[in-house]
């Protein structure tokens, strides 16, 4: 691996440009470059692995015993990318990969804009908002950020502290947090406990599946050493300027309170469809994980010629079948290259197509499992919507009372809702939700934010780095 | 709000925020290391001015915004700390001076 240290080692085009260094990214670019592509690796972070991998690379042994062996799993995924050709580039923001393949990209104050023939968008998934009243409280965060502190800098956190919600997600890091020896006082579980028929339906799969025996597992050992209250049915945090206690409900029961001052909030992951988005590819909402999803092919083809998505951000899949998909993605890209023909493209994809449908098993039971409730999905009138605007969700069913046949992008217009810095990563999906459900609608119908380059704050300091002639500079001085 | 696991540590990295020297260890994160420092708000929102701290710790949410070096709005947690940075917390809304 050829590590660039800024803008100015960036080639001016690429064969693949791949954006995220996850495991899609990192099996991808190792099995692009096996076949002798020319891959350029971008990456946010300051070091390579996604928010998986996070600190593998320098994690003492001890804080790798406390992450668990799943965690280890990515040392393959990290020699495989460092051991191949492909040039990589961290703490790269890439603010734009467009439908001409250039990719906008910047790194300490400076930015380049260069061409690959194909892109591989390997931008992972996000943490569904979880939109509870005073969920803006400094001293609330999500159960990934406590997790990636573990990982990168082995902090946990300090005083009581509870996390709630639902998901794999959570019991892990319950796990993690019990190995650390810094436990959590209570997990406030959100898990619906009806069983649906659907649930039933899918659970033959699930026996056959490799989540099942270590899933519950986990659940049992967390359960021996931390207090779980179920079917919580109301959350809230609250202080004045941070964090005091949180107040929940149990199915119908009365509001009880816990002092705490740290608040971890999970209801599982979803899509990072931003790039993708703005690129033009068509999303699709997939009802069972209740997010959107761009539409893809067997190779992860987008909509859009010569873009790819790979891992999370083509749908939550989990880090095992992210990685194998990234490798096909990797081969995919070195056959439509003609680099590798397309017989041989197949050959070398049977293992990780393998491995792909062991880990497609059992995964909707999953999903339906884990499934957030809808009380959680949707806010309520005065908690906020829109964490930049500060939008609450009495403004986003108003307007949608008041002019009918609203979707995102009108609140836009209306509220400022989804136009902060975070371009609604934090509320695109309560709003789509909360209008769908207003209208009484589905969600396809109502549509999401219309996304557009650049995908990220740039500064107009960085923008003027951009390499420019006498041509450029005349077409926009007057005089 | 977050404290360091006993872990054998080389390479302190020292720096200052709001004026005041903190020493955090190379790896760690500017928000992070706002974290252990104490620090959950980090800067006042640009709307109704209510405290604001970390959230996401991965890029996404912008809550953890503040100054590096003189250059302002900078995501805390996607910045690696580095010796002799300065951090100022507290900003609101951005200014622009004619």
């Amino acid at each position: 691996m050829k590590r660039l240290a800024s803008v100015d080692d960036l080639p001016a085009s690429c064969d693949l440009a791949i954006i995220g260094a996850g495991p899609a990214g990192l099996a991808a670019a190792a099995a692009a470059a096996e076949c002798g592509l020319h891959v350029l690796v971008l990456d946010e972070n300051p070091e390579p692995g996604g928010q998986i991998y996070r600190g593998l690379g320098a994690a003492p042994a001890s804080r790798r015993q406390i992450l668990g062996r799943d965690y280890e799993r990515g040392d393959s995924l990290l020699s495989g990318m460092l051991g191949s050709t492909a040039s990589y580039l961290s703490g790269a923001t890439v603010w734009m990969a467009s439908r001409d393949l250039e990719i906008g990209v910047s790194k300490d104050g400076m930015s380049r804009i260069i061409g690959a023939r194909r892109i591989l968008l390997a931008t992972g998934a996000l943490e569904r908002p979880f939109p509870i009243l005073g969920w803006t409280l400094p001293g609330v965060l999500t159960a990934g950020a406590a997790q990636g502190l573990l990982k990168s800098s082995g902090m946990v956190p300090q005083g009581p502290f509870v996390l709630a919600g639902t998901g794999p997600l959570l019991w892990l890091l319950a796990s993690q947090l019990i190995a650390a020896e810094a436990p959590p006082l209570a997990i406030l579980d959100t898990t619906l406990l009806a069983t649906r028929s659907s649930v039933v339906g899918a659970l033959p799969a699930f026996l056959a599946s490799p989540y099942l025996l270590k899933g519950l597992r986990l659940m049992r050992s967390v359960r021996r050493k931390v207090r779980v209250i179920g079917g919580v049915t109301e959350l809230r945090a609250l202080g004045e300027g941070h964090l005091r206690s949180v107040a929940y409900r149990v199915g119908r029961g009365k509001t009880e309170t816990i002092n705490v001052e740290g608040l971890f909030l999970h209801q599982g992951i979803a899509p990072n469809v931003n790039m993708a988005s703005a690129a033009g590819c068509d999303l699709a909402w997939d009802r069972v994980q209740l997010c959107w999803k761009p539409v893809t092919d067997s190779w992860g083809r987008s909509s859009v010629p010569g873009i790819s998505i790979a891992g999370d951000g083509a749908g939550i899949s989990g880090a095992e079948a992210a990685a194998g998909f990234g490798r096909l993605c990797g081969l995919d890209a070195a056959a439509r290259l003609g680099r590798i023909s397309e017989a041989e493209r197949d050959e070398r994809a049977l293992p990780a197509r393998r491995e792909l449908s062991r880990y497609a098993r059992g995964r909707r039971l999953l999903d339906l499992m884990f499934q957030p409730p809808d009380t959680f999905r949707r806010a309520s009138p005065d908690a906020i919507v829109c964490r930049c605007e500060e939008i609450t969700g009495r403004q986003v069913t108003e307007i949608v009372a008041d002019f009918g046949e609203v979707g995102p992008n009108q609140l836009k217009s209306y509220l400022r809702c989804g136009m902060g810095p975070c371009q609604g990563r934090l509320c695109g999906l309560t709003v789509t939700e909360m209008i769908a459900a207003e209208r009484n609608v589905s969600p396809s119908e109502v549509g999401y934010y219309r996304l557009r380059f650049p995908i990220k704050p740039v500064t107009l300091a960085e923008i003027a780095t951009l390499p420019h002639d006498d041509d450029d500079v005349r077409a926009v001085v007057r005089g | 709000m977050f404290r360091r696991l006993p872990e054998t540590y080389q390479g302190w990295v020292s720096l200052t925020i709001d004026g005041g020297v903190c020493v955090g260890r190379e790896g760690d994160s500017v928000a992070a290391l706002l974290l252990e420092a104490g620090y959950a708000a980090c800067r006042n929102s640009a709307v109704s001015g209510e405290p604001r701290g970390p959230y996401c710790m991965m890029g996404v949410c912008f809550e953890c915004l503040v100054e590096i070096d003189g250059i302002a709005n900078r995501q805390a947690c996607l910045v690696p700390i580095a010796e002799g940075m300065k951090v100022e917390t507290g900003a609101g809304r951005r200014k622009v001076t004619p």
